[in-house]
This record gives C-alpha cells, structure tokens and sequence, in this order.
C-alpha cells in the first residue's frame, strides 16, 4: 500500500513523515529529475505494512517549480516510474488553518482516499485555538487526526485512521472510482475554495489562534532596518568562521588518514601499474574530495538550522532588494551563499527558484562564487608570491590578496548576472512572493537525517564521478611510460604531458608555461587537485612537500614563474569552471547537455580574457 | 469615511481590507493561493532595510512577503 504525504511548506509535514517512519527511510531522486524523493516504512497497528511517500511541499497542485510539479504528477499518477498512492495524507499546520485547507480542499476533490493530519496541534492551542474536531471533519468530509510530529504524538491514531480509511477503500466498495483527473483552477475557482475554507472555519473554530507573540517579537530585530542588517551579517560570518576553521580539525583527521591509507598500501604492495593506480590515482584522487566533508557538512548544518528555524526565508527577504538589482530573485541568495563552499550544494538549492530564467542565471553564476577548493590554490601561490608585508594596522598583504580574490569572485558573479539577465534570459524582474513562516526550534531529528542524507549523496558521488575521473587522469598521466633515456618527469612523457605542450601556444598569451598547461588537466577534474599535480610536474619530491604554505614547491613555482604569470593564474582560478562535478551536477539540474555547455564556454572565455588583462597590466608595470 | 489604494502604497503600521486582486491568471492565482484575498485583512508588518521593498503583510494569518510592484496588483480599502 502506497500512502503519500502532501502539505503547504512548513507544515511539518517532513517531521511527521520521519515520526512515521521513525528514521528509516530511502533518499533518491525522481527520474530525469533532481527532486529528492523520501520513501519510508511504517506499519498500522494491527500489522499493516504501509511504504509511505513524502512529496515536496507546494501550495496548490498548480506547479511551479520541479518540486511542485513532482509533488502534482505522483498525486495524480503520471509520473511512469511511480506506482500511484491509494490514499493521501493532507498535512496541515494547525496555526494557520486559515491558508492550509486549501489544499487539503483541492487535494479532497480528486476523490482520493484522504486522512488530513492536523500538526503543530500543541502550539496551535496555546496560541489559543479551540476546535470542534468532529465538526471539522464533518464540514470538511475528510478524516481529522491531529498531531504534534516533533513530540511523536498522534502518529498511531493516524495511522490507524488511514488503515481504517483503506479497508473501507478494499471492502466498503467494491470498486472505487478514482478520479484523477485535475484541470488547472481559474482564479474564480481559487476564490470558492477559499470562501468554503471560510465556512468550514466558521462553524468549526470558536476561537482562533492569535499570532504568534514570539515571531512577532524576533521579527522586531531580525528584520529591523539596521539590526536585521547586523544580525545577517553576524550569522554569515560566522558561518564562514565555522567553514574555514572549525572544519579544519576533521580536515587534518581526514588528510592524514587518507596518507595513511597511501603509505601503508604502498608499504604491501609490489611496485607496479596496479600500485600507482591505487596509490596515485584512487586514494589521492578520492582522498582529496573527501576531505571537503567536514565543511560541506558544516555548510549544511547552517543552511538546515537557518531553514528549519525559519531564518533563511528572513534572509531571503533582507537580500531582496540588492539581488534584484543585478536581476536575481532573493532567494538566489542562499545558493550564492552556499556556493562559498563548494558550488555543487549550491547549484542543488537553485530548486527552490520559481522562474526558469532566475534558476538558470543563478546556477550559471553559481560557480564564479570563490568555492573552498580554489583555496589550497590561493595558499599556494599568495604564500609563494606575495610578500607578507604590512599594509595597513592589522591588515597584511597576503590577507589583502585573498580578500581581493573573493571580491574579484563576487563582482564576476554580479557582472554575470546582470550581462545573461540582459540578453540570454531577457525578462521581466522575478517576482518575490514567499512565506515568512513561524519561527520555531530546529527538530535536531530532521537536522540529523538532513545531514546523513547529504553526507550520503556526497561519498557516493566521491565513490562514483570522482573516483573514475581520478582513473582517468592517472592514466593520462601516467601512459605512455617515459623512455629509458628520460631526463623530465614522467608526466612530461605522458598522454597529459602532450596535451600540455599541444594547448601551450594558446596559453602563452596568459603567461603559463607548459608546465601549468599540463598541471591544468587533472585540474580540470577539480581545482585543488592542481596542487599536487604542479609538485608532479615540478617533480618535488613527496614528504619534502608541505602544501600551500610556501614549502618546497612554492619556493620552487617562485624560481620559475614571474609574478605576472602568478598573478594571471591566480585571475584563472578566480574565474575558469575547472569543476567536472560542477559540470555534471548542472547536468543534471537542467537535464540538458546545452547549459554546462555554455557554462564552460562562457567561463572559459571570461577566464581568458581576465587572465590575458591580468598578465599584460602586470608585464606593463614592470612585473615581468 | 473609507477610500480604495493600492497594497503597494501602503507604509508599515497601515492595515487595510482587499477590495480585488489584478494582474494576469498566473500572477493572480499565485497571490489568491498565499491568502491575498478580496475580505481578508491586510497588516503591513515589515518593510525591507534597501528601500523599503519588498514588504512583509500579515495575511489570513500567514506573514507573506512581496515586492510593492507585485502588492500594486491588489486594492485595498483603508479607514
């Protein structure tokens, strides 16, 4: 038996459907499409085993968004792959019954068996609601069961409602008409199903809930003038603080267990093509996503917090007005944000973006954001290249230069959106319609399952692109094998050593040499992965290594390069899509080959062109 | 004495009842789905720092958020 869950966003109906379940739950997406579908198990309490579905919250079954659209068709049963739900359970937030049961109407007339949950029932009554439960569910002609999911109350009489609901469904009738017909509601329609809300309301409810005080209060400094303001950027800062110190203690965990893995492989196995591959191509390779982990797990413990509390719609509403005048929508706000990470989080948080013109802009722009993987890059090479002299009270140099990449990230992003808002995705502005939802605390049972979902998708991805990729790229640089005579590194001799010298003529005019040419193939796998593949290329000796810090290999990159050639890589990281996985999951989200096409194309271009300025500005100034 | 104004003119502390909601289907089917319908009270709560827009109304017991351009398709009856 197939039961699905549907409800307004912040409903609860997420908490409801892990109460439910009780946890245990399969994440996957719907086919074709990157809407992340929950299934889970429960069984009623006389044994009936149920697989219960949680669709995306929507406010009506006219679709919008992916999301909405999945929610729509798995209701009504076109989706092929989806076995069709024999009964709908309505979620609704009692504290605002008022906008819920429309919804809960419009699903009611599909002629569905239908049981609506009744949640946030405790909070709905000390904001002072008193209901006649039978008179609503009379009015109504749909089962009521009120819940409070958070605490675990009144999921067994659900669930015995709605195996009372299906039995009547098998036996009651011997055949059951389902229509699933639907027709897109005119806005006069939309106007009855309210006004029969009102009459239902009217006859059920005796006293309706106030507003809730606390809300009111918060949102008297959340979204102050000038304290809102503040706040938000308090939470962002210490976001980033979060992200880029406290990650690095599981970080060092990860990279020297990930060496560790290297060292002792390489102490059992006998020299050969089958050691190198693992040693040089899966673990380094895998190993070195892995360790952006803990801040990408640290990145979504924020954005869940913030979202289940119900502070990212505030912050959405705050950014507004400065990101629709370069043409985005608040809410592109959050993916940019998340994007400071690592941009594939990002570019998956695009779904909450109505307007096809406003996601495809933003995801587009998505990777210009300074990503965490260019990081080791810039170490490297401002420790190299930029002396820590002091420029002003605290501020040094070297801090200045990363400050002015980040910047330099930001403004191409803005530039971006504001050049494909005026010709590709010309239109008028996005409109801003969203809910502030009632504050509350964060469920740490969503938090926990919303991380180990997220921790999930991202090792197997590690496990799956990346880890071929890393196959591949140890191949190109390790095939064909030096001759005897060989007086260059290996890698010199190789399929990525020749491609290096092949691109080298177009990229002279930037100021790279052949060995950056052939240090950016694997780094177009993923960014930091240049980093070791320069020290390949430079052949600096392992151990005698001491990444990003201006060890061995800087000393040595600050021998060989001219500052402007340092300074034109460093504008190619800030702007190149050296990003596969980036490539891929835009693949996804547009479920075209055309947009990480043009992605690449325009990023490649602007790279250029940035990195060409860059170089000849810095060779006119004598950097030469 | 009551006169008719558009939402979007309204300042934060201003409440007003709808009196018809405009617009093309799509724009006014999204606006009646968020409550922002004609008899329902509309309290402006929160105004944006940048200009004062978008806006927050309290609506059908719902805090929605909206640009003035949007609320401007919505008339309003004040006191």
């Amino acid at each position: 038996m197939r039961i699905a869950l549907a409800g307004n966003p912040n409903s609860g109906k997420t908490s409801l459907f892990n109460a439910i379940t009780g946890g245990r739950q399969k994440v996957g997406n719907y086919p074709g499409v990157t809407v992340e579908r929950k299934e889970g198990k429960a069984s009623t309490p006389s044994g009936l085993v149920l697989s219960i579905l949680d669709l995306p919250g929507t406010y009506s079954l006219d679709s919008r968004t992916p999301d909405e659209t999945i929610t729509r068709d798995v209701i009504l049963g076109r989706v092929t792959t989806e076995e069709a739900p024999t009964l709908l359970v309505a979620v609704a937030d009692a504290t605002n019954l008022e906008r819920n049961l429309g919804l809960v109407l419009e699903l009611k007339a599909l002629k569905k068996p239908l049981v609506l949950a009744l949640n946030m029932m405790d909070l709905a009554e000390k904001r002072g609601l008193v209901l006649d439960l039978n008179v609503l569910s009379r009015e109504l002609g749909v089962p009521v069961v009120p819940t409070v999911a958070v605490k675990k109350e009144g999921i067994i009489e659900l669930l015995s409602q709605v195996e009372k609901e299906l039995k009547q469904g098998q036996y009651g009738q011997a055949v059951r008409d389902f229509q699933t017909e639907w027709v897109l509601p005119s806005p006069v329609d939309i106007r009855a199903r309210f006004s029969e809300v009102d009459r239902v309301l009217s006859l059920s409810v005796k006293t309706a809930p106030k507003p809730s005080l606390w809300t009111d209060k918060i949102d008297r400094v959340v979204l102050h003038p000038v304290w809102g303001s503040v706040l938000l950027f308090l939470v962002l800062g210490l976001m980033f603080q979060a992200i880029f110190t406290w990650a690095t203690v599981p970080q060092d965990w990860i990279k020297s267990g990930i060496s560790f893995l290297g060292d002792t492989v390489r102490k059992l196995m006998p020299e050969g093509a089958l050691r190198s591959l693992l040693v040089d191509g899966v673990i380094t390779g895998v190993g070195s996503v892995l360790v952006f982990l803990p801040q990408i797990l640290i990145l979504f413990l924020f954005i869940l917090l913030l979202e289940d509390s119900g502070y990212m719609a505030r912050a959405a509403f705050l950014m507004d007005r400065l990101m629709g005048r370069v043409g985005l929508h608040g809410r592109a706000f959050i993916p940019l944000l998340s994007s400071y990470a690592c941009a594939i989080p990002g570019i998956m948080s695009t779904r909450t973006i109505e307007n096809r013109r406003d996601r495809l802009t933003t995801i587009l722009i998505a990777p210009l954001t300074t990503c965490s993987a260019r990081l080791p890059v810039y170490s490297l090479l401002i420790a190299a290249f930029i002396p820590n002299v002091t420029v002003l009270g605290p501020l040094k140099l070297q801090g200045a230069v990363m400050f002015g990449l980040y910047l330099a990230g930001i403004f191409a992003a803005l530039f971006m959106a504001v050049v494909l808002r005026k010709t590709f995705f010309r239109g008028p502005k996005p409109s801003l319609l969203m809910e502030l939802p009632t504050y509350k605390w964060p469920s740490l049972q969503s938090v926990f399952v919303g991380l180990l979902e997220r921790s999930k998708i991202f090792i197997r991805r590690a496990g799956t692109v990346i880890l071929s990729l890393s196959i591949l790229l140890w191949f190109l640089a390790s095939y064909p094998k030096p001759p005897a005579s060989a007086v260059e590194p290996a890698i010199h001799y190789s399929y990525a050593g020749k491609t290096g010298h092949l691109i080298e003529p177009l990229l002279r005019p930037i100021g790279f040499n052949w060995r950056i040419a052939v240090a950016l193939i694997p780094g177009f796998a993923a960014r930091e992965v240049m980093v070791s593949s320069l020290a390949t290329v430079y052949a600096v000796e392992k151990g005698e290594r001491a990444e990003g810090s201006g060890g061995a290999l800087g000393q040595v990159l600050a021998k060989d390069w001219s500052l402007a050639t340092a300074l034109s890589l460093l504008i190619w990281y800030v702007l190149a899509c050296q990003c596969l996985s980036t490539l891929a999951v835009t693949r996804r989200e547009t479920n075209s080959l055309r947009w990480p096409a043009f992605m690449l194309l325009y990023m490649t271009i602007l790279a250029y062109g940035g990195s060409y300025i860059t170089y000849h500005l810095a060779l006119w100034a004598g950097l030469g | 004495m009551s006169v008719t104004v558009r939402l979007g003119s309204l300042k934060k502390g201003e409440s007003g009842t709808i009196v018809s909601v405009e617009g093309t289907e799509i724009i006014s089917r999204r606006l009646l789905e968020m409550g922002l319908l004609e008899g329902a009270q509309v309290d402006v709560l929160h105004e944006s720092p940048f200009g004062k827009d978008p806006f927050a109304v309290r609506v059908r017991g719902a805090l929605i958020a909206l640009r003035r351009s949007d609320a401007n398709l919505i008339e309003v009856k004040i006191k």
